[in-house]
């Protein structure tokens, strides 16, 4: 019973974070500096990350069904493959837990042991609300952030699969023909679907990272304990509701 | 009363009514835990007043609940004419709550931690928010700091920092939990020199949970001692000298006897 009572506080305490933070979003301006900052932390530094593992998913997907559908000659549906699975499931998915790892576990440590060394008291006896300033930021950050992630993640990937589809000998695809069934069968619809659910899930991530952190008492193994925490419902979170944006989506 | 006993402004010369704080059968549990029994107190506007007091006897928990950081189980806390425990009363009383580490923001300068305020409420210009901050500086004789993060700082000069963000404020309350702990002698008389200046010069209500005795004996206008949530004494620096209740003056002047130490009666 504990454990139920436990994450049911869990979600009441973020629901409550989120309006309490929504009830100071025309303060939003005020905050541009560490919305910069944030964008700057969720956006720029986590860029190379997702490059990096875009490129080598569109390669690997691009590999798999290359050596699949040579063996009956349907070799040049591959852009078409790695361009909708990039755009509808993979990009978004991907670019969320990369978020989650890096993006959240940091605000998790960062909101949780200033919880612990009663800087976010601080901040209430100051009449600052955290809200404003901690976590308003972030979301508005991350809100912004996402697509532009997602649509890098995107272009990375299916250039990834166009590159291993040409170089790799039993696959030889010309890049013209990759591109042209990409195009031909990756709609507007497929990537803006993907832009919608990468919103999502990032919102959640950072929503449920700050809510984890501010809720952290206790010392340091409780910070450890928190970004863990933080870091598990955030991954968890991301699959579930994938499951649910698809179906809505089809 | 509170219209007699003006704060002074540190950074003008306008003035602003000092608040009491009036506690009214508080108490405080958490869980089976009783941590404040039925407290009644009130401090008036003006004053030093040191709550002393065991380790985990409430006094850090009563402080929580002046600034409305906890809130009462029963009974109630009022600053000023306001509940203590009302969101709003931050807003209509300028208090400011010094803590035991400092709480300092470690991503921001000291500068900026000074800033923080009058920036998030819009209290002036930044030229005007700097000549406040490097004012505040200037009186905790930390001028030289203003560009340092807290973690390159002393302990002394992080409890100074913490004091001159607490002055930034303008309070009209001001909070000090433990602030000489973990220092020497030396800058514990230091800081104690500041609580009683701050006083002296502004006129702002001061309440300072401490174990510090020398402290409490020479700038406290009175102290209460809280003993297992109970407030046990309340009385002023000279009559604590004398103390009749015996609890009270076994915590002020403690025997150390090596031939029957107290851990051993402890752990029986």
């Amino acid at each position: 019973m504990k454990p139920i009572l436990a994450v049911l506080e869990g979600i009441g305490d973020t629901v409550l974070l989120l309006v309490r933070t929504l009830r100071h979003a025309p303060a939003l301006p005020r905050q541009w500096p560490r919305f910069v900052d944030q964008c700057y932390q969720i956006g720029y530094a986590t860029l190379p990350i997702v490059a990096i593992l875009s490129f080598f998913i569109g390669g690997v997907l691009a590999l798999q069904a290359g050596y699949s559908m040579s063996n009956f000659g349907a070799k040049e549906f591959i852009g078409s493959l790695v361009g909708l699975s990039m755009a509808r499931a993979l990009g978004p998915v991907m670019v969320a837990v990369l978020v989650a790892g890096r993006v959240g576990s940091a605000i998790t440590a960062e909101l949780a042991s200033m919880k612990v060394y009663q800087e976010v008291d601080a901040l209430v006896t100051m009449n600052i609300p955290p809200e404003r300033i901690l976590v308003l930021p972030r979301l508005a950050a991350v809100l912004v952030m996402m697509p532009v992630l997602a649509i890098i993640a995107n272009l990375v990937g299916w250039f990834g699969g166009a590159l291993v589809a040409h170089t790799v000998d039993f696959i030889a695809l010309e890049p013209d023909k990759y591109f042209e069934t990409l195009r031909r069968y990756t709609k507007f619809e497929d990537v803006s679907d993907g832009l919608v659910k990468a919103e999502v899930f990032g919102f959640v991530v950072v929503l449920v990272c700050c809510s984890i952190g501010l809720r952290t008492r206790g010392g340091p193994r409780e910070i450890g304990a928190s970004v863990t925490k933080a870091v598990v419902t955030s991954l968890i979170l991301i699959l579930v509701l994938d499951y649910f944006l698809t179906k809505a989506l089809l | 009363m509170s219209t007699c006993h003006q704060t002074r402004n540190p950074f003008s010369e306008t003035e602003s009514p000092a608040v009491g704080v009036t506690c009214e059968q508080l108490s405080k549990r958490f869980g089976s835990l009783e941590v404040l029994k039925q407290i009644d107190l009130r401090i008036e506007p003006g004053e030093i007043f040191v709550l002393m007091g065991p380790s985990g006897s409430g006094k850090s928990v009563l402080l929580k609940h002046i600034v409305g950081l906890e809130r009462p189980s029963s009974g109630k806390v009022t600053v000023g004419e306001f509940d203590a425990a009302d969101a709003t009363t931050r807003e209509r009383v300028r208090m400011a709550l010094v803590f035991q580490a400092g709480a300092l923001f470690n991503s921001l300068t000291v500068y900026d931690n000074l800033a923080l305020y009058p920036r998030e409420h819009r209290l002036a210009s930044e030229a005007g928010i700097r000549e406040k901050v490097m004012r505040a500086l200037q009186i905790l004789s930390l001028e030289d700091a203003a560009g340092k993060y807290p973690s390159q700082l002393s302990g002394g000069m992080r409890k100074r920092v913490a004091i001159a963000r607490a002055l930034v404020m303008e309070p009209q309350l001001m909070l000090y939990d433990e602030p000489t702990s973990e220092l020497d002698p030396v800058m514990a008389a230091t800081i104690s020199e500041i609580i009683a200046t701050l006083k002296d010069e502004y006129h702002v209500t001061s309440i300072v949970v401490s174990h510090d005795r020398d402290l409490a004996l020479n700038i406290a206008d009175r102290v209460g001692i809280l003993m297992e949530g109970r407030l046990a004494v309340v009385a002023t620096p000279a009559e604590l000298r004398s103390p009749a209740d015996e609890r009270v003056a076994d915590f002020l002047n403690p025997k150390i006897n090596l031939k029957q130490p107290r851990f051993r009666a402890l752990a029986t």
